[in-house]
């Protein structure tokens, strides 16, 4: 593909390009988020070097020092480090099975008010958001839409997992309900390839001239060469059928993760996903993931500490699995493993008692591939 | 001369084992010497098996198995030439409570320790173990895996309520933990090489370290300040080169070593920890002990790797 590409269109793909994006790339992507209901031209949407990119703009754009970002507890810990470096606040909202709760996010937002922060937007996952692994119900969608209007902030929607569900056709996208309160971000990464980093962001007309702006001080344009590629994909591929099979195969690989889980290691707890890539475990009273990460990773089976979901580095308790990548016989040696460590740990617990004070110098682990 | 270094392995510094290994590899290219570099997996025996008679195998590995004497069994084994110290001085340098009762004699002095496996905690009671404990080993405390040279898993205990955190922290180490009494004064890192009466000390390195000098800070610039040479009068000099010197005799090491130890208020250099592969990276310590000396970096690998030969052949 990618010879051809060069053979055929090496003029264009080898050149700089649009500051926007290529334009039939950003054509076929409405065609991609009409799946998900969403009905946008063209000229909305800014192609970046992965969403990730995109999420920095916006975030550029939007935060000063001091301002908040409320998101879901936990959040993606990627976008986490992106306004901790533009150094908003963070606030979670806890979610249930459901997804991000309307009710506290109401109670939230009003408590942030009377204490005169300023909010400028909710950042949130609705689809097997990462971590959780839950989605934000039908019903759930408006009203969070309607909330966030009333107390005048946008909703940063970040949607790279919306067509990996297992069971069921996509939901309606936030931003197929509300054009002028919702900024999307949508990306190749999990459906095509990560390599080519590219994702984009739809956004109302007057974010999306500041998205184009800072994307072209960014980076002057996303890569022609990539973007090229992946139109080359979309019009010449059953990229559908492709999708269809992740799923497929994502599905067999929850279900190894799910009964592993439930031979292996019942003193936990987790949801079930029907969608995405992640299980969000609750370890058994007492033990903490993120020292106890050495003992896993000398067990060779890593994982990803709920630490790392929360802002203020909260969430000890719980870890991230996920299920994206190993074959289901890895998936299942892998959490036989973890079940070990986790016995080990939860020993090493009973002997010296529920955690007491941390000592001056916390455990220093290497880390593994946080996003 | 060729040389073959091996570099990662699968243990917790696996990131430093790799980098020190390309920069060693760089430093002996620009000498001219062809260098390959392996990981320690299934290929590395039908490796070892077909290099040339004037290969050298540099072990670079950080944690076991590179500096537990477990390779250098298999390179004993395989009887291939091989830059360090032998297996069996190896292993007894990486268990530290073993090391110390080897060195800790006459001139070299190291905090008082008492070793603990996470079993007795079990068997007679952990409130109990602890209490008496704290009796004889009043705060502060370091607590760390009894296994090993770099700092994963150590804690550093001010008040008795951390030290049962500080034990679960190590346990998921080790199941030994080595509890010593804390120094405090002038950290330095005393890099050796030679082997036996040759052996000589290269300028020492002061640590200034902002918070615990921990694996973050050891491996990731901007925490620490580095003095070279430390900055030490002739007699605390004098007193950290020679304990590095015994240390590094007394326990049979070969080519090279660092001896990081604490030279405390009274004058005394306290040993702390033996590394038999010391870490090569842009910010270890070594180096920068070779920097600071009338040493040049690549003719000392080079000569380093000649005497590993010299000394197979004339076995």
């Amino acid at each position: 593909m990618m010879r051809r590409l060069i053979v055929e269109q090496g003029d264009t793909a080898l050149q700089y390009g649009s500051g926007q994006g290529h334009e039939g790339l950003r054509e076929q992507i409405t065609e991609v988020m009409a799946l998900e209901g969403i009905h946008a031209h063209a000229d909305d949407v800014v192609v970046t070097t992965g969403s990730q990119q995109a999420l920095d703009l916006v975030t550029t754009i939007f935060i000063n020092p001091g301002d908040v970002v409320v998101a879901e507890a936990p959040s993606y810990v990627g976008a986490l480090g992106v306004f901790r470096a533009h150094e908003a606040e963070v606030v979670h909202v806890p979610m249930d099975e459901n997804g991000l709760i309307p009710s506290v996010l109401e109670s939230t937002l009003e408590r942030l008010k009377a204490e005169g922060k300023r909010v400028k937007f909710l950042y949130t996952v609705p689809n097997y958001h990462n971590p959780g692994g839950v989605t934000l119900s039908l019903e759930r969608r408006p009203q969070v839409l309607e909330i966030c209007r009333r107390f005048g902030i946008l909703v940063l929607e970040d949607n790279p997992y919306g067509l990996l569900g297992f069971d069921r056709e996509p939901l309606p996208a936030m931003r197929s309900m509300d054009k002028e309160g919702v900024i999307y971000l949508g990306s190749f990464s999990k459906t095509f390839a990560p390599g080519f980093r590219v994702g984009w962001a739809v956004a109302p007309h007057g974010v999306r001239e500041k998205l184009v702006l800072a994307a072209e001080s960014s980076i002057l344009c996303p890569s022609n060469a990539s973007q090229m590629a992946i139109s080359s994909y979309l019009a010449h591929s059953d990229w559908q059928g492709q999708i269809k099979k992740f799923r497929e195969q994502y599905r067999e690989r929850r279900d190894a993760m799910i009964e592993a889980l439930e031979e292996y290691m019942p003193a936990a707890t987790w949801n079930v996903p029907d969608g995405g890539f992640y299980v969000w475990i609750k370890l058994p009273e007492g033990l903490d993931a993120k020292s106890m990460l050495p003992r896993a990773v000398t067990a060779r089976v890593a994982y990803v500490p709920g630490t790392a979901f929360f802002f203020d580095g909260s969430g000890s308790d719980h870890m991230r699995l996920s299920f994206c990548y190993p074959t289901p016989e890895r998936i299942r040696e892998g959490v036989r493993r973890l079940a070990g460590v986790v016995d080990a740990e939860m020993e090493t617990v009973r002997i010296f008692g529920p955690r007491g004070a941390r000592p001056t110098t916390t455990v220093q682990s290497p880390s593994p591939d946080l996003a | 001369m060729d040389v073959l270094i091996l570099a990662g392995g699968l243990s917790h510094e696996r990131d430093v084992s790799i980098r020190s290994g390309r920069r060693v590899k760089e430093a002996l290219e620009s000498r001219g010497i062809r260098v390959k570099v392996s990981d320690v997996d299934t290929s590395l025996i039908p490796t070892l098996q077909a290099m040339g008679d004037d290969t050298v195998v540099w072990p670079l590995l950080h944690g076991a198995p590179g500096e537990d004497g477990s390779l250098q069994a298999l390179l004993e084994l395989v009887d291939v030439p091989f830059v360090g110290t032998r297996s069996r001085e190896a292993r007894v340098a990486w268990v530290k409570p073993v090391a110390k009762a080897v060195f800790a004699h006459g001139s070299v002095s190291t905090p008082e320790y008492v070793t603990l496996p996470q079993s007795l905690f079990r068997e007679a009671g952990a409130d109990q173990v602890l209490t008496v404990l704290l009796e004889q080993f009043p705060l502060p405390l370091v607590v760390k895996p009894a296994l090993g040279g770099s700092a994963l898993g150590v804690s550093l205990v001010t008040e008795p309520d951390q030290l049962a955190q500080a034990m679960v922290q190590c346990f998921a180490y080790s199941d030994t933990a080595m509890i010593e009494r804390a120094i405090f004064g002038t950290e330095v890192g005393v890099s050796v090489v030679g082997t036996g009466d040759a052996a000589r000390v290269l300028p020492a390195v002061e640590v200034v370290c902002e918070g615990p000098y921990d694996y973050d800070a050891r491996y990731n610039p901007g925490r620490v300040e580095y003095f070279t040479p430390a900055r030490l009068d002739a007699v605390g000099t004098a007193t950290i080169e020679a304990a590095a010197l015994a240390v590094h005799r007394k326990l049979g090491l070969v080519d090279l070593s660092r001896i990081d130890m604490i030279l405390d208020a009274n004058g005394v250099a306290q040993v702390i920890d033996i590394n038999i592969a010391p870490g090569m990276t842009e910010t270890s310590l070594f180096p920068q002990s070779i920097e600071a000396s009338d040493a040049d970096r690549e003719v000392l690998y080079e000569r380093i790797c000649e005497g590993a030969l010299d000394r197979y052949r004339s076995r």
